[in-house]
């Protein structure tokens, strides 16, 4: 396995342990960390600073009866919780816990063997694999607002550098880029988006609507 | 908290609960909550705290650390009726007995934290609270240059030479 060279962003790991980043975000960066032990780390140094803040709040007393009921709550057996996500092949936790229950992604071709999944598109996020074979270009797009991108098998390159399994690429309303898949393994990436991208060329901007990109 | 854990001792839980339910409060109050939510919030946090205290681990996080997470999730759920997602476990080794130079390490470096946080200037102090009780979006806070990014560097780096060491064997290559 290479180094992971592309991290997350400390602003959006604080953004993630507060809690207010969007769903699909929120998704990228724990897949992220199920593959990167710095990001965990650091995940873990900012959760760190949140306890620290916890610790030197100011005091609200409880009333007694919240203490008496949570005594009497403390025999009852605990809530059966959900089992925490398992990796599935090229899919870490986070991502595997929306596959369908077949565990395959639901892939609809984009024409030229580009191909994509929609695990979540709400109006105020979205989240997709993207799957681009070797030596394919995605179509040239800006963002509107925040764009993650987290690849999964293969690599892709564009004008911000190389990107392989782990990194991620943070697309913010001023880049313009055009991932390229390189040679090797057909590219899978996992994109959410807190926006439509927007495609420059007029065809795909014709067809945004229809493939819901 | 590892009374808690390992015996499930209830007067421990007590210490927990006294120490930190009235700070949990002031905090919910804080992110928005009414008086009457911020007990419903403090109630479900320590319970969760209660019932999940055999996944504390004293070599990757704080006490304090470790309820900052779980307060947070609850809040996220209890507002967004939805789950955060979170990173897969990583599985603790069985049968090794904890790394008191880590354990000690680590509680070394959340005395530095907590230090670095009370010279902060007062309208910094209050840009690092709104960052981590969720009052700002990920681009205020690039926009804010008060984080107290370099006193966590070295808790990341400890943080880390540990993970490594566990991953070592662990990793697919």
């Amino acid at each position: 396995m290479t180094e992971i060279a592309h991290h997350i962003p400390d602003e959006i790991l604080v953004a993630y342990a507060a809690g207010t980043l969007p769903q699909a975000h929120a998704v990228v960066v724990a897949a992220h960390i199920s593959l990167c032990a710095e990001c965990r780390a650091a995940l873990a140094a900012h959760e760190a600073v949140g306890g620290a803040l916890l610790e030197v709040e100011k005091e609200e007393a409880v009333s007694e009866d919240l203490r008496n009921r949570l005594f009497d709550m403390l025999d009852a057996p605990a809530p059966v919780e959900p089992a925490p996500p398992r990796r599935n092949g090229i899919y870490p936790g986070p991502v595997a816990a929306l596959l369908g229950p077949d565990g395959q992604a639901p892939w609809k071709s984009l024409g030229f063997g580009v191909k994509q999944a929609i695990l979540r598109d709400t109006s105020e996020d979205s989240l997709r694999l993207l799957y681009i074979p070797a030596g394919r270009a995605m179509p040239e797009h800006g963002h509107n607002g925040l764009e993650m991108t987290l690849v999964l098998q293969g690599s892709f390159s564009d004008e911000e550098g190389r990107f392989g399994r782990g990194d991620v690429e943070i697309g913010h309303d001023a880049l313009e880029h055009t991932p390229v898949a390189d040679p090797g393994p057909d590219c899978i990436c996992l994109a959410a988006t807190d926006a439509r991208l927007r495609f420059k060329s007029l065809v795909p901007r014709l067809l945004q609507p229809f493939f819901r990109i | 908290m590892l009374a808690v854990r390992d015996t499930r001792d209830r007067e421990a839980f007590a210490c927990l609960f006294d120490h930190y339910a009235p700070r949990l409060k002031g905090f919910a109050i804080r992110g928005g909550a009414s008086a009457a939510e911020a007990e419903d919030i403090v109630q479900d946090v320590m319970i969760k705290v209660w019932h999940r205290a055999h996944q504390f681990d004293p070599e990757q996080a704080q006490v304090s650390g470790w309820i900052y997470r779980i307060a947070r999730n609850q809040q996220i759920d209890r507002f967004r009726k939805e789950r955060r997602p979170e990173p897969e476990m990583l599985l603790a080794e069985e049968d090794t007995a904890p790394d008191a130079g880590q354990v000690v390490a680590l509680e070394q470096e959340a005395a530095g934290l907590r230090e670095a946080l009370s010279r902060l200037k007062p309208d910094q102090r209050e840009m690092v609270e709104r960052a981590y009780l969720g009052e700002l979006s990920h681009s205020e806070i690039q926009a804010e240059t008060g984080l107290p990014l370099g006193t966590i560097k070295s808790r990341i780096r400890l943080a880390l030479d540990k993970l490594r060491h566990e991953l070592k064997d662990m990793r697919p290559s």
